[in-house]
């Protein structure tokens, strides 16, 4: 499995392999929203969780579907499901490796963005803390909605629609971590909250995933 | 002791039974060619053998862990080169060395080059070698020679022969000769299903909506 791992990373950042393309995505949504809102640095701050989540949310969306269909496309898919390896270890690396190309670029990133949209120095770590929490949520579930939309023509679409309202959870307490950290309040709640959705995803869902993925290939 | 052994087998595609009361058994050092027109169902079939899909009735039997499936496409990661497309497989099936099927398949030359450089052929040879490096016994072969050349089916043949000669079998649904004279052939137009309006099996119901 980790073969599979180290294949996937070799992928991401060979030619179309679309490492970096999240981050690029993530910086650009961050620069363009001051130009929407407006320069003041009160609101941006104020605002500045939220746009930094639904960022990094928007970002780990762009790749998801090619988690699966590249590799049902060039025939692989089926016969990683015929190789001596469970499925739920197959789709458990492949968010892995999706996360590990996309979240966490952008969790080691997320400082600068920060400073970008006047976040206060407070929170810059309780910013780093909820996308290392959460980001791992992301993934894990854009999986399974790549699993479940694998064989379809142009299912990005659908695969939005379906994965985006999973992320609502991880989306409000990954945003209210950084929010009650900016104001100095207590975090233990927004921050179990986060840990717990990711915990629970990252035991269950490749499970799902995979017999997602089973119906798919028949 | 039959290294796959296939009993009654009825097997269905879109919900639609195509094959059915299917039997047959494969022993080492064996090779079986299905033989069939389009859509008769080889595709159906060995993937249902693969695990890939259910089989509607009958049974299938083989040892664990035995069999290597190809399919119609090869599974190769274009951006990687012949080496590390192989290494991935060998790592896979837990098997190290890749040199021995470089060398049968005539890749050594190419062993650098990236997967999306190499001709149609050239390709077919990698997912053919990908089969020598899983050290499977059962091998399990859909059109494997599409888009090869003479020379190269030749050393298809012999890789296929060698595998035999080791203890391995082969079963293989082609179209085209494959020099291999010694090979059973099994042609599946006595086993197509009825359709569900003449009497035949009927599919689950839900495989239509999936």
């Amino acid at each position: 499995m980790i073969a599979l791992l180290i294949r996937d990373l070799r992928l991401a950042v060979r030619a179309g392999g679309g490492f970096g393309l999240g981050l690029a995505f993530f910086l650009i949504v961050v620069t363009l929203v001051p130009f929407g809102v407006g320069p003041q640095g009160d609101i941006l701050a104020r605002i500045a969780p939220g746009i930094l989540w639904l960022g990094a949310l928007l970002a780990c969306l762009l790749s998801l579907d090619r988690i699966f269909a590249l590799d049902f496309e060039d025939g692989s898919l089926d016969l990683l499901a015929t190789a001596p390896m469970p499925l739920e270890g197959v789709v458990a690396m492949k968010a892995f490796a999706h996360w590990l190309t996309t979240g966490l670029p952008l969790v080691i990133a997320a400082p600068v963005f920060g400073i970008l949209l006047h976040l206060p120095a407070s929170a810059q770590s309780w910013l780093v803390i909820s996308l290392l929490l959460g980001t791992p949520a992301l993934s894990v579930l854009g999986t399974f909605g790549a699993a479940l939309t694998v064989g379809l023509k142009r299912g990005g679409l659908l695969l939005s629609l379906l994965v985006l309202p999973f992320y609502v959870p991880t989306l409000i307490f990954g945003a209210e971590l950084i929010r009650r950290g900016a104001q100095g309040m207590a975090t233990e709640i927004p921050l179990l909250m986060l840990a717990g959705i990711t915990a629970a995803t990252v035991a269950l869902i490749p499970f799902a995933s995979a017999a997602a993925i089973r119906v798919n290939l028949r | 002791m039959a290294m796959l052994s296939v009993s009654n087998l009825a097997v269905s595609r879109g919900g639609l039974p195509v094959l059915e009361n299917l039997s047959f058994a494969l022993d080492a050092g064996q090779a079986l060619v299905l033989r069939g027109p389009n859509g008769i169902g080889k595709t159906t079939l060995l993937r249902t053998l693969a695990g890939l899909q259910p089989a509607l009735a009958g049974t299938v039997s083989m040892p664990a862990e035995s069999m290597a499936y190809a399919a119609h496409s090869d599974g190769l990661k274009s951006t990687l080169t012949v080496s590390e497309n192989l290494k991935f497989w060998a790592s896979v099936y837990a098997t190290q060395d890749i040199e021995p099927a470089l060398e049968r398949m005539n890749l050594r030359g190419l062993a650098n080059r990236a997967a999306m450089s190499l001709s149609a052929g050239q390709k077919r040879r990698l997912g053919l070698a990908r089969l020598l490096v899983t050290g499977r016994p059962v091998w399990v072969l859909d059109e494997p020679t599409v888009s090869l050349d003479t020379a190269s089916v030749a050393l298809f043949a012999q890789a296929v022969r060698g595998h035999l000669a080791t203890g391995g079998a082969a079963l293989l649904a082609t179209h085209i000769d494959l020099g291999l004279e010694e090979a059973k052939v099994l042609d599946l137009a006595p086993f197509k299903a009825l359709p569900p309006e003449e009497g035949g099996m009927m599919g689950a119901f839900d495989e239509a909506f999936l």
